[in-house]
């Protein structure tokens, strides 16, 4: 139970996918026009999440290494489906404003992620709070983006008029594309300037990702560099010999026909 | 105190310009087209001004200050930034405007990107664009109390000539020259715009190239869109789209910009050409009225492209002879 708390305390803060891991930008950026947009995005990718987690857990044994991939995708998808079908059923003013990112959840990097670092190699208890924490991580990002920009863009926080037309007149760039930018970097200044943990403000050798190499998700592709380069110097060093062996024949002749002017 | 900077191999002329000196012949070319619209708008206009100059020159002194860097605010470039920002607004806008537009030209644009010679487009059109995406209705409210300078016409209305001839009709043009019409505080009237530009070229702040082949550009493109939408061009009708809105200002005034126009004189030509094909492209087929300040930005973004294509060859020069 305690690594289940661990694990809901790590998604919410420690690893928080969108101010710390940086990902899923996409519909961070995309939907967060207001607070209830970023609300209804976050708590559709957590169902997503919980679920897939939990399905690709159970089935952590069963999936093949070499096609664990297009497996997870599959799996991802139907319950993207299943969301996307819910939302058009008993929320369709949701599933109109959000519109293409929904089915986008499915290349949701945050999803992905999950599946291929945590539940692919947990257990399913686990692997749920995993998905239940970074879910609300990442609503609670997506509601803090959406509630700043609508504030800026509208003087509103869930549709409710908190400043008057009078006292503020609305900058509404902060609701249209340009206002997710700056609300972002502005944050990402800021963890820059005071030293927070971000992804964008990694010193030396620490990483972000606690140089958990053994289990990363690049680790395939490091192997696979490596090889690259054990081969390149093998090459390089076969040359070596072989221009070597050329250079002691010239010799060899070149004294035999000094020898044979003598 | 030495800088590592790329120079080009010798011969090197020493001239006796500095920034400053350029931003001093600047400001008083702005100057003519904002007194033109000081006595057309009155006292909310000369407010208008002194508060985007203040803002500008006030941002730029606070960030260089706030980040223990050199300030650099007696080079002028803030003052310049300040009063193309005010050319560029309504008269009647209220004061939070201006204040916002300072901050974004040069806080955002200009000083985030690393200060003057740094910033990717021209400061006071990208505030120009942040604010007219942001407060629509307020910086479209052009001011109908106009104080004419010659002949007092028998209609006034509130559109712009812009949003008239957009509309189909025709505004006289000849009132548009040497009078005052409806729009931002700096083109009201071409004559100003003139003298101003004039004097530049005279002084040699600007080149000829990018105003002129972006003004004839644009009318020639204009003239063509229209003829292929099936439309008649009357003469009255070029003269509107030449004197009305931004083109004249703009051309001269922010499509010259040292740091966001190309440097080679193919590159300048190939900047104009682009800048007419925009500007007459946003003023005929969508449904905006202007685009003078979106096109001549758009330019800006394309500028290192431009200048990556155009590179002079030196004289003598063979490609693969040096190494």
């Amino acid at each position: 139970m305690k690594r289940c708390i661990e694990r809901l305390f790590n998604g919410l803060i420690k690893e928080n996918p969108t101010f710390v891991l940086m990902l899923g930008m996409c519909p961070t950026l995309a939907v967060t026009t207001s607070a209830f947009n970023g609300f209804g995005m976050g708590l559709s990718t957590t169902a997503v999440l919980i679920m897939s987690n939990l399905m690709i857990s159970a089935l952590r044994k069963v999936i093949p290494n070499g096609v664990r991939m297009p497996a997870f995708i599959v799996i991802v998808a139907s319950f993207v489906t299943i969301v996307q079908l819910v939302l058009k059923a008993y929320v369709p003013s949701l599933d109109k404003s959000l519109g293409v990112f929904i089915p986008l959840i499915v290349v949701n990097c945050i999803i992905l992620g999950r599946a291929e670092a945590y539940a692919s190699k947990n257990p399913v208890l686990p692997s749920i709070f995993d998905g239940i924490g970074m879910g609300l991580g990442f609503t609670g990002a997506l509601t803090i983006i959406g509630a700043v920009r609508e504030i800026l863009g509208s003087g509103a926080v869930f549709g409710y008029q908190i400043l008057s037309e009078k006292v503020f007149t609305p900058i509404s760039i902060f609701i249209l594309a340009p206002g997710a930018f700056f609300v972002l970097a502005c944050l990402t200044a800021l963890q820059n300037k005071f030293k927070a943990p971000s992804a964008t403000n990694i010193e030396g050798e620490k990483l972000a990702c606690n140089s958990h190499c053994a289990t990363c998700v690049g680790k395939q592709s490091c192997i696979n560099h490596q090889l690259v380069e054990k081969q390149k110097i093998e090459i390089a060093e076969k040359e070596k010999q072989e221009k070597l062996k050329k250079a002691e024949e010239l010799k060899r002749k070149m004294a035999e026909n000094k020898g044979g002017n003598e | 105190m030495f800088r590592n900077i790329n120079v080009s191999v010798s011969p090197h002329i020493r001239d006796k310009r500095t920034t400053q000196n350029i931003m001093l012949d600047v400001c008083i070319a702005l100057f003519f087209p904002l007194l033109a619209g000081v006595y057309a708008y009155g006292l909310s206009a000369l407010i208008t001004i002194v508060l985007c100059v203040i803002s500008c020159v006030g941002f730029e002194l606070l960030f260089q200050l706030g980040m223990k860097k050199k300030v650099t605010i007696s080079d002028l470039s803030a003052l310049v930034t300040g009063m193309i920002l005010a050319v560029n607004m309504p008269a009647s806008v209220p004061w939070f405007i201006p204040v916002l537009g300072g901050f974004f030209a040069i806080i955002i644009v200009k000083q985030l990107f690393g200060g003057l010679g740094q910033n990717f487009m021209n400061p006071a059109l990208g505030a120009r664009c942040f604010l007219v995406i942001s407060f629509a209705s307020i910086m479209t409210n052009f001011s109908t109390d106009i104080n004419y300078l010659f002949s007092k016409p028998d209609v006034v209305t509130s559109a712009t000539p812009m949003a008239m001839v957009k509309s189909g009709v025709v505004t006289n043009w000849f009132d548009m020259l040497v009078n005052t019409h409806a729009g931002c505080i700096g083109e009201v009237s071409a004559i100003a715009i003139l003298i101003g530009a004039a004097y530049m070229i005279i002084r040699r702040v600007i080149d000829v190239k990018i105003p002129f082949i972006y003004i004839i550009s644009t009318l020639c493109f204009v003239a063509l869109i229209q003829t292929i939408k099936g439309e008649t061009i009357t003469f009255d009708y070029m003269m509107v789209q030449l004197c009305g809105g931004g083109l004249l200002i703009g051309s001269f005034f922010m499509a010259t910009d040292y740091v966001t126009s190309p440097i080679t004189n193919k590159g300048k030509v190939i900047y104009a050409l682009i800048l007419g094909l925009m500007t007459s492209l946003i003023r005929t087929v969508s449904p905006s009225n202007e685009g003078v300040s979106y096109s001549i930005i758009i330019g800006n973004m394309l500028t290192p492209l431009i200048e990556k294509f155009t590179v002079p060859k030196p004289f003598g020069y063979k490609k693969g002879a040096v190494k």
